[in-house]
């Protein structure tokens, strides 16, 4: 079988990769997801907040993928639901699998990877213990309840503090179960205010910073946890441990992008990303292999994925049609004194639009700081930010004209203080 | 009253902001901006939110559907909405906006299906 574009990955990302290439006068696309429908991860994001830059509004996850299937739909774009990428070749031949077609080898002129993301699970954590039912990360917990209906536990402790715990501990309190509380070993929550607020405040659930769980209780089913206090470099201090009885343990520890496809097709990953490195437009270091959404880096707002899926397929368009540039000048982008990580990795100027935007994290809470941008040298932009914070993406806008004087070819984004 | 704390949720900064009663006024402090202040008295005057959850679907390809409010409800009457909806099972099909409690709770808010679940076909 022969594809223009494959796409891996039925989540926002795939969908509006989809709907621009199309756009951008693509026909022959496929989209491949293994899940039984389209929508990915927002299909069990029930809750609103969704949408707010896209459609000035606050959508439900479900209805913002609706809003995007529909369009996949309207325009006729094809796609195979249950059916499972197995492997991506560096020559772009698409290995998958279903039920009814058997094994499917698909040689495609251009793939874009939105595979999405998976958590962190239990293994990765090391907490000592014996190995009972009733541990879930929240992501999965969040799939049982509000998908399939399942009530997961009566007495919960969640561990760490990130969006999707924190949203989970509304849930579950909602439902009726007990949410006893959300540890957080940073002395910071990586969750965003608003849901701190409207999750914790609300039903007054504590969130106890600087905490972590030393250990898992329990033979069938959890029995409890033993909790305790950090110190500064994050070790357990033994006079604070502290039994605490519950029947389930939430883990909200964190999101690792999905890269099995990517390592196996040679695709270079980025080290703290954890992602393939891209440039401009959404191309990885395989030609014509192209990324976009949480494959790439985590995203908070899945305003920020489409956004960026446009850029794919938009990217993974020109690359069928030739009509690419050539590349021209290429130029690094790198993040230091507190800053992670910027993606794009690389900036070729002869393919870049008239500007580009920057995506970037911070690796910690820092108040009023500069942003910058700089060759080394001369400053290209700089803006003042009154907080930063490792939870929330930061992103920044630069014009063609300021970078194309540059006098290196790369690109230093960091806080000056 | 008493005093209130609060953390506005407006932008990152998460500014810790205090309420207190003063001879009838609301006295807003810790804000760095005005919409801290506005938050914050739409907080203490009358806090409201969107509900949202699921319910169980009859006959449909998925065993529930997700559902939300129409509009804001007062904070106080979520834990009374939702023992409302523990109520309430729901015939497939299911389409996206389709309202399944008019009016709940007297509150001018409709509960709304947020996603799409068709009917099962017996095999
Ligand atoms: C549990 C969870 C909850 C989240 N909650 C929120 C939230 O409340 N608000 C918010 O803004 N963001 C949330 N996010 C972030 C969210 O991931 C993004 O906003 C957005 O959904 C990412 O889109 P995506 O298309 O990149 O990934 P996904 O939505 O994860 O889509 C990836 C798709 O690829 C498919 N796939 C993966 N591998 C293969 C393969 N080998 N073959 C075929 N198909 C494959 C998956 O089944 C999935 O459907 C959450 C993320 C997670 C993991």
């Amino acid at each position: 079988m022969h594809r223009d574009l494959v796409i891996i990955g039925g989540g926002p990302a795939g969908l509006a990769a989809a709907i621009k290439a199309r756009e951008e006068g693509i026909d022959d696309i496929l989209v491949i997801e293994r899940d039984i429908e389209l929508g990915g991860i927002l299909k069990q994001c029930i809750h609103n907040g969704f949408g707010l830059h896209i459609f000035g509004e606050q959508l439900t996850g479900p209805e913002y993928a609706q809003k995007f299937i529909d369009k996949l739909l309207e325009l006729g774009i094809e796609y195979k639901c249950d059916t499972m990428v197995l492997n991506i070749t560096d020559n772009k031949k698409v290995t998958a699998v279903n039920t009814k077609d058997g094994v499917i080898e698909i040689q495609a002129k251009a793939i874009i990877l939105s595979m999405g993301c998976r958590e962190r699970p239990r293994g990765a954590l090391n907490i000592p213990g014996s190995r009972p039912a009733g541990i879930f990360t929240a992501g999965t917990a969040q799939r049982f309840v509000n998908m399939e209906g399942y009530k997961i536990g009566e007495k919960i402790v969640i561990l760490g503090s990130g969006d999707i715990g924190l949203i989970m501990a509304r849930r579950l309190t909602l439902e009726g179960s007990q949410v006893k509380m959300v540890l957080e070993i940073m002395p910071y929550s990586s969750g965003l205010k608003r849901n701190i607020m409207q999750c914790l405040d609300d039903f007054g659930i504590p969130l106890l910073l600087n905490h972590t769980v030393v250990k898992i209780h329990g033979k069938e089913r959890v029995g409890g946890v033993t909790i305790a206090k950090v110190d500064a470099n994050r070790k357990p201090i033994p006079e604070t441990f502290r039994y605490v009885e519950c029947d389930t343990l939430l883990l909200s520890v964190g999101l690792i992008p999905e890269n099995e496809l990517s390592k196996n097709a040679g695709i270079v990953l980025d080290k703290v990303t954890g992602g393939p490195r891209v440039n401009e437009s959404m191309e990885t270091s395989v030609e014509g292999i192209f990324a976009c959404g949480n494959v790439v880096q985590v995203h908070d707002l899945v305003d920020n994925v489409t956004k960026e899926s446009y850029l794919a397929g938009l990217g993974a368009a020109k690359y069928i049609k030739g009509t690419a540039g050539n590349g021209g000048r290429e130029i690094e982008t790198y993040g230091r004194n507190g800053v992670r990580y910027v993606v794009p990795q690389k900036i070729r100027l002869d393919d870049m639009g008239d500007e580009v935007n920057l995506f970037l994290r911070v690796d910690n809470i820092y108040k009023d700081v500069y942003l910058s941008v700089s060759d080394g040298g001369k400053t290209i932009y700089k803006v003042k930010k009154r907080i930063v914070a490792p939870g929330e993406m930061e992103s920044v806008r630069l014009k063609k004209d300021s970078i194309l004087n540059m006098e290196n070819d790369k690109l230093f984004v960091e806080l000056i203080r | 009253m008493e005093k209130k704390n609060l953390i506005c949720i407006n932008c990152p900064m998460g500014c810790r902001i205090e309420v207190t009663e003063e001879g009838g006024k609301l006295k807003v402090t810790g804000n760095s901006c005005k919409r801290g202040e506005l938050y914050a008295i739409s907080e203490i005057t009358n806090p409201v939110r969107i509900v949202t959850t699921s319910l169980f679907v009859n006959d449909g390809v998925h065993p529930t559907v997700s559902v939300k409010t129409s509009r804001e409800i007062p904070k106080k009457m979520i834990f009374k909405c939702m023992e409302k909806l523990s109520a309430i099972t729901v015939d497939a099909p299911v389409k996206i906006g389709d309202v399944i409690v008019k009016d709940i709770l007297n509150t001018g808010a409709d509960i709304v299906a947020t996603r799409n679940v068709d009917l099962r076909f017996a095999i």
